[in-house]
């Protein structure tokens, strides 16, 4: 009886629930049920993640799913924002969008992380989507301005232009003046990364004055702060604002200007920008510090003192972004005045200096996590770090799930102890049962892999450098962390053997990055000849891998899934193991 | 906040440490570690302390520690901007035989600023207050501005003061009184 009642709804019906499933995961679960039920869910899909451009074609993509509005795409591996991956690597969108522009004449969105995006693919995006609305372009380089213009001239429903942390070449600011007077559609436009000192104010501003729908404006430092006001008062709609430089001398006039201006915007939840601050302009921002849920004060070069008195008005702040400057005083009040707290980054002022330039510690993060019961994701930049500090935080904060912990020197032990800090590590991965995200740093053995993978069972992606002893370290990762997505690796005494026999939860995985390990050329090729669902990639950028002994490590591997098969856009740097042609180049 | 300072690890499931230590080798302090002399666990600890000369920038690793390259840019344009150009000033104290430069750039705020001068010229400024200037000492750390005037130091904010300043001088008591905001 009930096996007949699915048959017998019509498509339309089924299309209709299937829509209101917007999840990735359930849509691919939807779609295995059964083979009519694959057939109308892959009609009916409108949106597509790609997490790693090459484990797919893009043809591949345009015959299952032939009706996609919105496309998400990630091309490089996530080492490559620290200069890992050298330059020509890959992560061309260009196939994609020609692709597109043909089997896709209606597509919506389109959003690129760690892609190289050039002016024709922008031109070419403006040129063939019609009802084109939402552009992301997170940390994405190879455009100019010229393709910017193209974007902003013919793209009449847009809605979203975001270059978050891309690198673009800024040829001129007067690719803003290519917005139409029609174009009212803006809901978010974010330019913060636009180097260039000159920024066509007049048609930003009018820009602004004429997109009523305008919730989030992040400008770039060529707008100064007595600017600032002025776009304001065009847009007290904005729930997100990014500020550009905000130094000025101080002026009576222009302080109240922007205070009366920041007042205005009742909406204003989320601040971000702050390059250059003169803390005296500080309090023009107190009128809205109540209602701020998160605040960005990572380019700041603000002292505790000032930092304190500002977050000590933000009660509601849910994310903090932060200097180094703001030291464990800072955190201490954060810690008291701000329960809501679910994330925080601080990052260093000094990076690079031998000596520690401020006073913070361990003990700042500390406090955090005794004083912010919300608190779930953590990125910490510090100079020393103890196992007892850790398990404090641990036993505090169950409910972490992102934890990310740089100590700037390499195998810095426990200061206390002089220990290993497994321990510490260990009682992060048993207490917070939901960690998804974990970076490690300082002295590390085998041991944290062992506690890593006996409890990090929801464990997706794992960050390592300088740590282990051994094979086995990893090992433990690879045959233990049952969730694990992303594994990155650098500078570790891992090699072939960990690799080899856990070769088969390669396939289950997005990507393994690994790089001054020692893993040897003659068991990438065995990799890649075994595994023919996985594409091998040696990198070296010094000589072939085959003009040494097959025992010599590799320099850099980098191995992921695909369904696609090895790739051809390789420039002579990168070579792939594949089974078919010994050495593919 | 202060954590426990006695946390028993022995509680803790994952207690995992080397032969010999224990909690009594707690060391709190705000120094950095130094590798204990007659530690002979064998883990090296990684750093030197070297208090007395300049310290160097170390021999960078390659994408190490992990930062965004536009956030490494826009820290040493910072740093390029104030190392490059210095905001050297002249410093006179009433009695002192000779005078002194200084680099206001060097300092991040005005407590830095009296250290520095407190140590060169082996005196102490007094409390600041904004209605009374400095009380409890017989020396005045004052400034000539742009415009010629001589002003008293701590007024201002930092930026503004740094942006102003164009020469000090620490003035013996008697001579300071009289001194406020300028207008």
């Amino acid at each position: 009886m009930q096996k007949k009642m699915a048959y017998s709804f019509p498509d339309e019906v089924l299309e209709h629930v299937f829509s209101f499933i917007q999840s990735d995961k359930d849509r691919n679960a939807v779609s295995l049920v059964c083979k009519s039920w694959y057939e109308i869910e892959r009609w009916c899909r409108r949106k597509v993640f790609i997490g790693n451009c090459y484990a797919v074609s893009p043809r591949m993509v345009i015959r299952r799913f032939p009706e996609v509005r919105s496309i998400k795409l990630k091309g490089k591996p996530h080492f490559a924002d620290f200069n890992l991956v050298p330059d020509g690597w890959g992560g061309y969108v260009l196939p994609w969008i020609a692709e597109m522009a043909g089997a896709y004449p209606w597509l919506e969105e389109i959003r690129l992380k760690r892609m190289v995006v050039t002016d024709e693919s922008l031109e070419l995006i403006a040129k063939s989507f019609k009802n084109f609305k939402v552009l992301v372009l997170f940390s994405c380089e190879g455009f100019s301005t010229d393709g910017l213009a193209a974007i902003a001239a013919s793209c009449k429903n847009l809605r979203e232009l975001d270059l978050r942390e891309s690198e673009v070449d800024d040829l001129s600011g007067h690719w803003l003046a290519h917005f139409p007077e029609t174009c009212t559609s803006l809901v978010s436009l974010n330019i913060s990364c636009l180097r260039s000192d000159e920024v066509s104010f007049s048609a930003l501003e009018r820009l602004v004055g004429r997109c009523p729908n305008l919730r989030s404006l992040r400008l770039n430092r060529a707008v100064t702060l007595d600017k600032i006001a002025n776009i304001l008062r065009r847009a007290p709609q904005l729930v997100d604002f990014g500020t550009g430089y905000y130094a000025a001398e101080l002026q009576p006039d222009v302080f109240s200007n922007l205070a009366g201006a920041f007042s205005s915007c009742k909406e204003l939840k989320s601040l971000s920008g702050f390059w250059d601050v003169v803390p005296a302009y500080l309090p023009a921002l107190y009128s809205i510090c109540p209602r701020l849920t998160s605040l960005n004060l990572s380019y700041a070069t603000i002292q505790s003192p000032d930092l304190i008195k500002l977050v000590s008005h933000c009660p509601r702040l849910q994310r903090l972004l932060v200097l180094d400057y703001v030291e464990d005083s800072g955190l201490e009040e954060l810690a008291s005045s701000c329960k809501d707290l679910q994330e925080l980054r601080v990052f260093p002022s000094d990076p690079f200096g031998a000596e520690p330039n401020v006073s913070l510690t361990e003990q700042g993060l500390v406090a955090v996590s005794l004083g912010c019961p919300k608190l779930r994701s953590v990125l910490y930049f510090c100079r020393r770090m103890s196992n007892a500090a850790l398990v404090t935080i641990a036993q505090n904060r169950p409910n972490l799930t992102r934890f990310r912990l740089c100590i700037i020197e390499p195998k810095t032990p426990d200061y206390l102890t002089l220990e290993p800090l497994d321990v510490g590590f260990g009682a992060i991965v048993e207490h917070c049962k939901d960690l998804s995200r974990l970076s490690l740093s300082g002295l590390l053995t085998d041991h944290v892999f062992e506690y890593i993978g006996t409890y990090g069972k929801k464990l997706e992606m794992l960050s390592v450098a300088f740590a282990g002893d051994s094979d086995l370290g990893l090992h433990h990762v690879l045959s233990g962390c049952e969730s694990l997505r992303k594994l990155e690796i650098r500078d570790c005494p891992f090699g072939d053997k960990a690799l080899l026999a856990n070769a088969a939860k390669l396939e289950t995985m997005r990507s393994l990055w690994m790089s001054s390990c020692a893993v040897s050329f003659g068991a990438c090729k065995l990799l890649g000849q075994k595994m023919p669902k996985l594409n091998v990639e040696v990198i070296d950028e010094t000589e072939p891998p085959d003009s040494r002994p097959e025992s010599c490590p590799v320099d850099k591997l980098y191995i992921y899934r695909s369904v696609a098969g090895p790739r051809f856009d390789m420039p002579p740097f990168v070579w792939t193991m594949d089974e078919a042609v010994r050495i593919l180049h | 906040m202060v954590f426990e300072k006695d946390l028993n690890l022995d509680a803790t499931e994952l207690r995992l440490g080397l032969p010999g230590s224990s909690e009594e080798s707690l060391r709190i302090s705000n120094k950095r570690a130094l590798p204990d002399m007659n530690d002979d666990s064998g883990v090296a600890a990684a750093k030197k302390c070297d208090q007395e000369t300049a310290p160097p920038t170390k021999a960078q690793v390659v994408g190490w520690p992990p930062i965004r390259s536009y956030r490494k840019n826009s820290l040493q344009t910072k740093k390029i901007e104030a190392e490059t150009s210095g905001m050297y000033v002249k410093v006179s104290m009433d009695g002192a035989p000779y005078l002194r430069k200084i680099d206001l750039k060097v300092y991040k705020g005005y407590p830095e600023l009296f250290k520095a001068l407190e140590d060169m010229f082996k005196f102490k400024v007094g409390k600041y207050s904004e209605r009374e200037g400095y009380n409890g000492s017989e020396f005045v750390p004052t400034y000539e501005d742009k415009d010629g005037d001589w002003m008293l130091v701590g007024d201002v904010p930092w930026e503004m003061f740094i942006n102003a300043c164009k020469r000090l001088r620490i003035v013996r008591g008697s001579e300071a009184r009289g001194l406020g905001c300028v207008v």
